[in-house]
């Protein structure tokens, strides 16, 4: 998507979106969008705004929209809350009121939830798979949230192997109604 | 350019149902053709890597419906690519289950001792064995150790896993690029097409009308190996015998959708899904803990700390397998890894404060990632999921290019399946959180609803056609000629992981299909031996086979 088509804020609007699913810290200091209530990357430096643009995902025709009422809901949010209206909306939020829009339009039965928790399941992707990017050159790269969960890294030919994996003894009394065949009678 | 393609049967879908008939019917001489959705990959085509567009999305499924969403298979092979081959037989009282409707559920014709024969056949051919101690990855000897400590029993499963093979990768969702799971990939689809079965990737069917004949024509599309949203083409194939194997998700929306040519569908199409009782709890599990109470170290530093380590669902505790409790509080309880993604998501923040799975604490549990431990329910639900109209193609509405979709199912968990459920829930916080092992809680069915990868039961068999759309040979009723071997067939819940009773079924109902083609003039026999060739199953059901075929 040429950069030019999107609308100047729409980024910066869904990753505070993607940073209050999960947060990170600050980029640089003047992030606007990352809140900056956690420390280490999160759903944005994990690569959300990558995620939610890829042609498979098939969020994309969405965002623009997305972006748009998002800061619909926000502006009414804050007129409720008598929160000052000078600066963006959404992204001017403060963390804590992010979260309880957020909260809002993610609770079941709100009309809309559906779609808001599709993307919040698209920005946690792209913090716990970086489905972005192939896992082992994410890995390689220190992706930030496959580095939080340590996922640990693959074998030289790129393949996952874990050579030891057992404790190697009964650990439990088996049920007494099991069958010759292992299963429950 | 007209001739219309003919086939003896046809068969919708590569899984279980559709794999196993297509063998045997195969075998027996029938022409069978098998049109399937999905791609169909090699081992060196199951990829370890989360990467849009690899085979983790290009085998998979995953329908979102209202209150219900529906993990699946997505390929040649179908559920087989990429299930976790744990492979138990079903309790003796899941057969006498009433559920909802105040009698039997299964067909009077049918109980453990009447699948015994058939599960040992599935058994030979995959194969299923049983695991031993030394087998069981850490995750699995840990809840073993917990389930002791807490008074339990724990059982390492049987599988379908050659462990000889296996590296304890845990990216068998993936499809097993080892060759260790034992797929269909590997035992009925090869001897199915050595007899000479046709296996057409990416086309799904639609919807089938009927001939003057008699016979039945299938009508598909075909699909874009990249973008399933995508169709390529679309075509007919006329068929004596149509069998479907679309799965528990898919084979009620194609009858759905052909109901307007086809004629009056029985009520139970698209009623009575059940989701296996399924339900998730994740545990944070205190490495001293389990050093100190289970008295397990994997090394100096780790007594646990393994969660990425193994291969699925190694060990469950059956102790709640007993059919003298009351019905819907009978349930196994399973060790699970899912992958991130799928198994992160809905994990909940124990005594969050704030949002439970998502925000700031829920990053915080992801950073103990490698001590979690996921305990799998399966338990009895009420057959409350409801098919709503058939979306314009496939089973769903599909949002990404592969992998997501909208379906139309619809489920409300009545009061028995959630007292289930909260049972289950108590008993895994009594095994885990004893002496401060882990904290623990469920997942969240705040976002997708419930979930399940072991649907089933939504086009079922059944003696009473008020609330069963298959007779107990599998055949349609109303509509002779068209059978259902798949997960919808299994009447309900079954409280263990069904793979190993959906499989069972399919090859106890070949007989009867057998006999269908013969009613309709093409010679096929029946008796073929194990893929690999092995007879010695083969004796056990000899007696059954008989009163079906004389
Ligand atoms: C992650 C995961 C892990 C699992 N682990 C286990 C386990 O350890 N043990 C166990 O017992 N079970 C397990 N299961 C469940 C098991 O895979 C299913 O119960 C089983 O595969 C169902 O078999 P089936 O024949 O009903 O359908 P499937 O195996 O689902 O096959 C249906 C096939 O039909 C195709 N299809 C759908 N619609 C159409 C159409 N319109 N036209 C053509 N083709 C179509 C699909 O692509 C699919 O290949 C697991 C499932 C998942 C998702």
């Amino acid at each position: 998507m040429p950069e030019t088509e999107c609308p100047p804020s729409r980024n910066t609007v869904l990753e505070a979106f993607a940073d209050t699913i999960i947060p990170g810290e600050k980029r640089h200091p003047d992030d606007r969008a990352v809140a900056g209530v956690s420390q280490g990357g999160g759903a944005v430096a994990a690569g959300a705004i990558d995620v939610l643009e890829t042609p498979e995902g098939g969020m994309a025709p969405a965002l623009d929209d997305l972006a748009r009422m998002l800061d619909e809901h926000a502006v009414a949010y804050r007129a409720g809350c008598g929160l000052p209206e000078d600066r963006e909306p959404f992204v001017g939020l403060g963390y804590d009121d992010r979260l309880a829009l957020v909260g809002e339009l993610l609770a079941p039965g709100h009309p809309e939830h559906a779609m808001w928790a599709g993307l919040a399941m698209f920005s946690f992707m792209a913090f716990d798979t970086g489905a972005h990017m192939h896992t082992a050159d994410a890995i390689a790269a220190g992706h930030p949230g496959l580095a939080t969960l340590g996922f640990a890294p693959p074998g030289e030919d790129g393949l996952w192997r874990f050579p030891a994996y057992s404790y190697g003894r009964p650990l439990a009394d088996v049920h007494p109604d099991t069958d010759p065949t292992g299963s429950p009678v | 350019m007209n001739a219309t393609e003919t086939t003896d049967v046809l068969i919708v879908g590569s899984g279980f149902g559709g794999s196993i008939t297509a063998y045997h019917l195969a075998a027996g001489g029938a022409k069978v053709t098998v049109l399937e959705r999905g791609p169909w990959l090699n081992s060196e085509e199951f990829d370890h890597d989360f990467k849009f567009g690899s085979s983790t999305t290009r085998v998979f499924d995953f329908v979102v419906g209202d209150g219900m969403s529906v993990l699946g298979g997505n390929c040649v092979g179908g559920g087989s690519v990429v299930y976790f081959a744990t492979m138990p037989r079903a309790p003796r009282f899941v057969f006498e289950r009433h559920g909802s409707i105040g009698r039997r559920m299964w067909p009077a014709a049918i109980d453990r001792d009447a699948l015994e024969p058939w599960y040992d056949r599935v058994a030979e051919a995959l194969p299923v064995t049983p695991t031993s101690w030394d087998e069981v990855p850490y995750i699995g000897g840990v809840f073993a150790a917990a389930c002791k400590a807490a008074g339990h029993t724990a059982n390492p499963s049987p599988s379908a896993v050659d462990t000889s093979l296996c590296t304890n990768c845990n990216w068998m969702m993936s499809g097993c690029r080892f060759d260790a799971k034992r797929s269909l990939l590997l035992n009925y689809l090869p001897a199915a097409l050595s007899h000479g079965a046709e296996i057409r990737p990416l086309h799904e069917v639609q919807k089938i009308t009927k001939l003057d004949t008699g016979d039945y024509r299938v009508h598909y599309n075909t699909i874009d190996e990249v973008d399933y949203r995508q169709q390529t083409g679309s075509g007919t194939i006329d068929a004596k015998i149509v069998i479907l194997a679309a799965g528990t998700a898919a084979t009620p929306v194609i009858l759905q959708r052909s109901e307007p040519e086809l004629g009056r569908m029985p009520h139970a199409v698209g009623r009575y899904f059940s989701g296996n009782g399924e339900r998730l709890n994740t545990a944070v599990l205190e490495d001293d803990k389990v050093r100190e109470l289970l008295g397990l170290s994997r090394d100096e530093a780790n007594a646990y700390g393994a969660y990425q380590i193994g291969r699925g669902p190694v060990v469950a505790s059956w102790d709640r397998l007993d059919g003298d409790l009351p019905e819907y509080e009978r349930f196994s309880l399973e060790q699970l890894y899912f992958p991130p993604g799928f198994g992160t998501i809905l994990a909940q923040v124990p005594d969050a404060k704030g949002p439970s799975w998502y925000g700031p604490e829920k990053k915080e549990m992801l950073r103990k990632w490698r001590s979690w431990l996921t305990v799998f329910t399966m338990s009895e639900d009420d057959n409350e999921g409801v098919f709503g109209p058939p979306p314009p193609t496939g089973n769903s509405e599909r949002l990404s290019q592969q992998l997501l979709g909208f379906g139309s199912l619809r489920y409300r968990p009545t009061e028995n399946t959630l007292r289930g459920w909260e049972v289950s829930d108590a008993a895994v916080r009594d095994i885990l959180e004893h002496n401060g092992l882990a904290r623990v809680m469920p997942w969240t069915n705040d976002v997708i609803g419930a979930y399940t990868v072991h649907p089933l039961a939504s086009c079922r068999i059944g003696d009473d056609p008020e609330t069963s759309a298959l007779d107990d040979r599998h055949e349609l009723r109303g509509h002779p000629g068209i059978f259902v071997t798949d997960g919808s067939a299994v009447p309900g819940a079954l409280t263990v992981n069904p793979a190993f009773t959906i499989a069972a079924l399919a090859e106890r109902a070949v007989p009867g299909i057998v006999h269908a083609l013969r009613e309709r003039g093409v010679e096929v026999h029946y008796g073929a031996p194990a893929p690999d060739g092995g007879g010695a199953a083969r004796r056990g059901t000899a007696a059954a086979v008989r009163t079906v075929l004389g």
